[in-house]
């Protein structure tokens, strides 16, 4: 196990370069630079601003220049849009923000979402697998872009509860509403794939071989059941954790939380090139992690599991 | 000329103006009653690009910029030119040469005083190669003397033509005679900039830990992408005249979401989405305003090679022009106030007298019917429908306006044109390439002046997306450059405009903003809206 | 897994011969009627056939185009724009004075077409990546993982953005990038449970058998596959009907005077304070019922096909 860990952990380097290098020519092939604009720069002035970030460099030293930088300075470079600050301080300001307000949608998705699936399937074609599902359709159909709006509109506008917007370091009555948003159409999606996950594992011979061994039903659900209904639902886990830790650009524009989604969308419009790279390095490497972390976690869940 | 006496009304006031404090009163009119809260809290589309003076390019990081630095001169209320750190200026007889008078009470905000070395500094550092300001390019149209070199990196940035030449005298030496150089003193990029703060933080100079400023305040709080908060400067020459304590920025990208979080009362001020003004009105007659504003709307044939066939027969290019229900545009789709086109300078720009043009003056059925005739003269009809593809950048503002103007268009003309919305930087690649048929534009101006909107139309024009290319255009535009009768020769350029039309004049903008009743202050009247935190107040509800 | 002898692997592959699913129309003819039998599944077929019912004939009902604008009635939307029997605005107008029967009609047949066609997309190439993956293993597996770790975190922005520039715009090349989106979780599920059923002793019985590893894969592992990636896809069609207003945003898409749900929901709730609320309920109304029956249908498909309900 540790030297299955260890090798995924090599691997790790060679696939963030793939993905730095891919970006990087992603990014320099795409229309339209950092300093296009309205108003067209005076060649001039835009090779003043070019020789000043090294964008007149050949892309081969660019790229080099970008690597050894971080490897040696941990420096990830300037912002192009937003000139008083550099990728580390955006990264910095905006990922914990982010972190906050994701893990806990996080939290409040899955855990509301797998008890919602679970009870559904447990209590099959009764109201509570009715009204289950009814929650889980509702929560899928109020996409964030829909939620922030009508959350805003009555818990600000008409209830005059909660503010309607900001972060003012994370206290809760500015957490709820960017929770809320976020978490719901994922908490639809975890409770419908746990609810038919667990409804076929309960259907499979070794629950039903369990059952008629007279094992009290809770004992099944929870000794044999539960590890293989939560295997397909913690592959889909993986990449919505990743998303949703990177903060979301819905959140970030409705709420005016200031995480790292609406910096990562919007570097990528305004081609902000280095704060676009430095998120998607961020955005890699935790791919990488939590995809090893599941892989880990699929052992777990079946011990049959090889490699 | 309106504009040129008002200027040298200003230039007679200055020599005899004796401290700036004598003339500066209170702003807030007689009667009212101050709020105890002297917050001004509102809403900034997107997070500012930079607080430094010399760096930033966007609007909302300027209106920040304003309130923290204080240029030569300010705007009022109707954007006239009023004292700031200059009690005045004096310009030579040739108009080359221009001498500020520094007031001697002006401080930054860690008490030194602020000298006319700061400008010197500030200038130099704004077009220094080294720094690479994208508004490098301003200072070169205020025509400063070896501007364009340094900036070329032929010569040192100590060669611009400004020196020191006491501690309170400030000098400038001009390449041309610049008509509306000191209007640009109100500009961002012209204000000073604290040398020692910035050679001990270099780029981080502008965090709220670091940064020291001469404006009515300084930054307290940066919070990007939430937020900004800035708080009165106490060292600030008219501390006493400036009522508003504290002003706060929220960064709201989303405009309904904004208003929403106005009508819930955290904000004093935001903008109203398309379309809304005319029920905001009606519900909050105080507090919904309306007031033109230096940019235009328009839509730009590509008269290139690469253009269409079509759009070279000046026939089809009026037809199109002509079919366009401005009054429809304006009143029923954007609904905020905004005048309707028939030129492509807007009529608020101070100086410019519109022409008389035909098509202002008639019905819309004439115009149609004139636009039928010449489509069909061009040869286009029924059994040859013209076809194009007209082009926008994404947002829900343009797409309207795109699909109002294609209904009309087929409607009337029964022309074919298939829209097509781009990502910004695509649309503005495709778009200053030339590879496009038929595409949006809007410009804002840069100073209140004509030629900021029709150099865009200037054969040599980085700007000129179409490359439109008209000889006595160009002719007229490099005349206005040191004419002092500057007005005929803008108003002939315009009447050439409509006999070519090279674009589609549609709109003007205008500003339309919530207001709340408790917000005193507010300029109106000022097209550039350069607003300044310390003339507005907060009255007692 | 090693086994003591053959003898005893065909021993196992006898006891669980029922998972096998060897005569491959009585398997689909028995998921027909279990089908047929479910009748959340059947409503919602009932459901789904009257949408697009709806969607065929209902232009023919329809007094006014999804383009033309009711210049009469444009700039009042909040007063006369409610919808209305009387002026053949069944369900009002946009925000630009466009009949919203017409365009959800339009939007509808889009959206199901893009959400179907890109759940599709995704299903196909995930389920057959993932396959592949989690049952080779090894090294290969390795790196095709690797591949997908790197494609979910290389910016999707810049990707479409390359693909107009390229390709232009064009409903196909929407279905590329919708498909291109998709995939990459499907292949992770399809994967994981590869993994999982490979080591099942029916898997080694039928190997130990001698069933050629391509056999295997489709007709053993593939069989109990079903179930997660049916439902996962039906989960796709909603993401992909909200990613293709992403999508057309960035100018790749759907260009006006065609529309999409994803899009008129979204206009919808920009402005459901200004007391247009219609704007958002009759595309949501639709685009939730799609949401319903593709629960509904996934439901009774991976019921009706599941292997060992039998």
């Amino acid at each position: 196990m540790v030297s299955y860990i260890i090798r995924r952990l090599l691997i790790a380097i060679p696939t963030i370069l793939i993905l730095i290098v891919a970006s990087f020519f992603l990014i320099k092939i795409a229309p339209g630079g950092p300093f296009t604009s309205e108003r067209p720069l005076p060649p001039q002035v835009l090779a003043n601003i070019e020789a000043r970030y090294g964008l007149d460099q050949p892309l081969w030293k660019q790229l080099w220049d970008y690597l050894t930088n971080i490897v040696l300075h941990f420096d990830f470079g300037p912002s192009f849009k937003f000139k008083d600050r550099d990728v580390n301080d955006i990264i910095a300001q905006g990922f914990p923000i982010s972190l906050t307000y994701g893990s806990l949608a996080f939290l409040a998705a899955s855990i509301v979402g797998v008890a919602l699936g679970v009870v559904a399937a447990i209590r099959h074609n009764s109201w509570i697998d009715y009204t289950a599902v009814s929650m889980g359709i509702g929560a899928q159909a109020l996409p964030n872009f829909i939620m922030g709006p009508i959350l805003i509109l009555t818990f600000t506008l008409w209830l005059g509860l909660l503010p309607g917007g900001g972060w003012n370091g994370g206290q809760w009555e500015y957490l709820i509403m960017p929770v809320i948003a976020l978490s719901t159409s994922y908490m639809g999606n975890i409770a419908r794939l746990t609810r038919s996950s667990m409804l076929e594992v309960l259907n499979s011979n070794f629950i039903r071989t369990a059952r008629a061994k007279g094992l009290p039903t809770r004992t099944v659900i929870w000794r044999h059941a539960m590890k293989p209904t939560l295997l397909p639902v913690v592959s889909y886990l993986g990449p919505v954790f990743v998303y949703v830790l990177t903060g979301s650009v819905f959140v970030d524009m409705y709420f005016s939380t200031g995480g790292l989604g609406q910096a990562y969308v919007g570097s990528a419009l305004t081609r902000d090139y280095a704060v676009l790279l430095g998120v998607t390095i961020l955005y890699g490497t935790l791919t990488v992690v939590v995809n090893l972390i599941t892989d880990l976690a699929y052992a777990w869940f079946d011990p049959k599991i090889r490699y | 000329m309106k504009h040129m006496s008002k200027l040298a009304l200003a230039t007679l006031l200055s020599t005899t103006m004796l401290t700036g404090a004598a003339i500066a009163e209170s702003h807030v009119p007689e009667g009212v009653t101050l709020a105890e809260d002297q917050t001004f809290t509102y809403r900034q589309l997107d997070e500012f690009s930079s607080l430094d003076p010399q760096v930033v390019e966007d609007v909302d990081g300027a209106n920040v910029v304003r309130d923290l630095f204080e240029g030569l001169m300010n705007q009022d209320a109707e954007g006239n030119l009023v004292p700031g750190v200059a009690t005045g200026y004096e310009a030579s007889e040739d108009k080359m040469t221009y001498t500020f008078n520094l007031r001697e009470d002006a401080k930054w905000s860690n008490g030194d005083p602020v000298t006319a070395n700061d400008f010197v500094y500030a200038w130099r550092r704004a077009v220094d190669p080294e720094l690479a300001s994208p508004y490098q390019w301003f200072m070169e149209l205020m025509s400063i003397e070896n501007a364009a070199e340094i900036i070329a990196g032929d010569m040192a940035p100590e060669e611009l033509g400004v020196k020191a030449v006491d501690d309170y005298t400030f000098e400038v030496q001009l390449t041309a005679p610049l008509p509306y150089f000191p209007q640009m003193t109100t500009h961002a990029t012209t204000f000073p900039a604290p040398q020692s703060v910035i050679e001990e933080h270099g780029d981080e100079w502008t965090r709220p830990e670091n940064i020291v400023s001469n404006g009515a305040y300084v930054l307290t709080e940066h919070l990007p992408n939430e937020r900004s908060v800035r708080e009165r400067n106490e060292m600030y020459w008219d501390n006493e005249n400036t009522v508003i304590d504290r002003v706060v920025a929220l960064v709201i990208n989303d405009e309904n979401v904004a208003l929403t979080r106005y009508l819930a009362g955290e904000l004093d001020q935001t903008d109203i989405p398309a379309g809304q003004y005319p029920s905001l009105k009606e519900e909050y007659p105080e507090q919904a305003v309306s007031f033109p504003r230096l940019c235009n709307y328009y839509y730009t044939f590509n008269l290139s090679d690469s253009g269409p066939e079509a759009f070279q027969d000046v026939n089809v290019r009026k037809a199109l022009a002509l079919a366009v229900d401005r009054d429809i545009i304006t009143e029923r789709v954007m609904q905020g106030g905004q005048p309707p086109a028939y030129t492509f300078t807007p009529a608020a720009v101070a100086g410019f007298e519109p022409p008389q043009l035909e098509w202002a003056g008639m019905e819309q059925s004439e115009r149609d019917q004139m636009a039928k005739d010449l489509l069909a003269e061009a040869g286009y009809g029924p059994d040859n429908p013209l076809e194009f593809e007209m082009v926008y950048n994404t947002s829900e503002a343009h797409e309207k306006v795109a699909v109002a103007l294609s209904q009309m268009w087929k409607q009337k003309l029964g022309v074919q044109a298939t829209l097509a919305n781009m990502e910004w930087k695509v649309f503005l690649e495709e778009r200053g390439n030339q590879n496009f048929e038929l595409a949006r534009g809007a410009w804002c101006g840069d100073y209140n002046e004509a030629s900021t909107f029709l150099d865009l139309l200037d054969s040599d024009s980085g700007y000129n997306d179409g490359k439109f290319s008209n000889g006595r255009v160009d002719e007229l535009l490099e005349q206005a450059k040191t004419s002092d009768e500057r007005a005929p020769l803008y108003t002939e350029v315009e009447q050439i405009l409509y006999e070519e039309m090279p674009v589609i004049p549609i709109y003007h903008y205008a500003g339309v903003y919530m207001n709340d009743t408790d917000l005193g202050g507010w300029p109106v009247d000022n097209v550039e809206q350069n607003w300044y935190s310390k003339n507005l107040y907060k009255i007692a509800e | 897994m090693v086994f003591g002898s053959s003898q005893r692997a065909a021993a196992i592959a006898d006891d669980v011969t029922d998972q096998i699913p060897v005569r491959g129309r009585s398997l689909l003819k028995d998921a027909q009627i279990r089908f047929v039998q479910n009748k959340a599944a059947m409503a919602s077929v009932v459901v789904l056939g009257l949408i697009i019912l709806f969607v065929l004939i209902g232009p023919l009902f329809a007094q006014w185009s999804n383009e033309e604008i009711d210049w009469d009635r444009m700039g009042n939307i909040a007063s006369e724009g409610m919808p209305s029997i009387a002026n053949g605005h069944y369900f009002g107008l946009d925000e630009l004075g466009r009949d919203l029967y017409s365009r959800v009609i339009q939007a509808t047949r889009t959206s199901l077409l893009v959400g179907l066609i890109g759940a599709a997309t995704a299903l196909i190439i995930g389920t057959t990546y993932g396959l592949i993956a989690g049952y080779v293993g090894g090294k290969v597996d390795s790196a095709m993982m690797r591949f997908v770790d790197i494609l979910l975190a290389i910016p999707l922005t810049l990707v479409i953005i390359l693909l107009l520039v390229i390709a232009g715009r064009s409903f196909f090349m929407l279905f590329v990038s919708l498909g291109a989106v998709g995939w990459l979780t499907m292949s992770r599920i399809v994967r994981a449970q590869t993994l999982s059923l490979k080591t099942r002793e029916f898997i080694e019985a039928a190997r130990a058998a001698g069933v050629s590893e391509v056999t295997i894969m489709i007709r053993h592992i593939l069989p109990n596959l079903i179930g997660v990636v049916i439902v996962y896809a039906s989960l796709l069609v909603p993401e992909m009907i909200l990613t293709e207003s992403f999508i057309s945003f960035l100018g790749l898409g759907i260009s006006e005077p065609y529309t999409s749900l994803g899009k008129l929901i979204a206009e919808g709730a920009g402005t459901m304070a200004y007391g247009t609320t219609w704007q958002l309920l009759y595309p949501l109304f639709f685009y939730v019922a799609i949401i319903i029956t593709m629960f509904f249908i996934g439901d009774g498909l991976r019921d009706a096909l599941d292997p060992k309900d039998r």
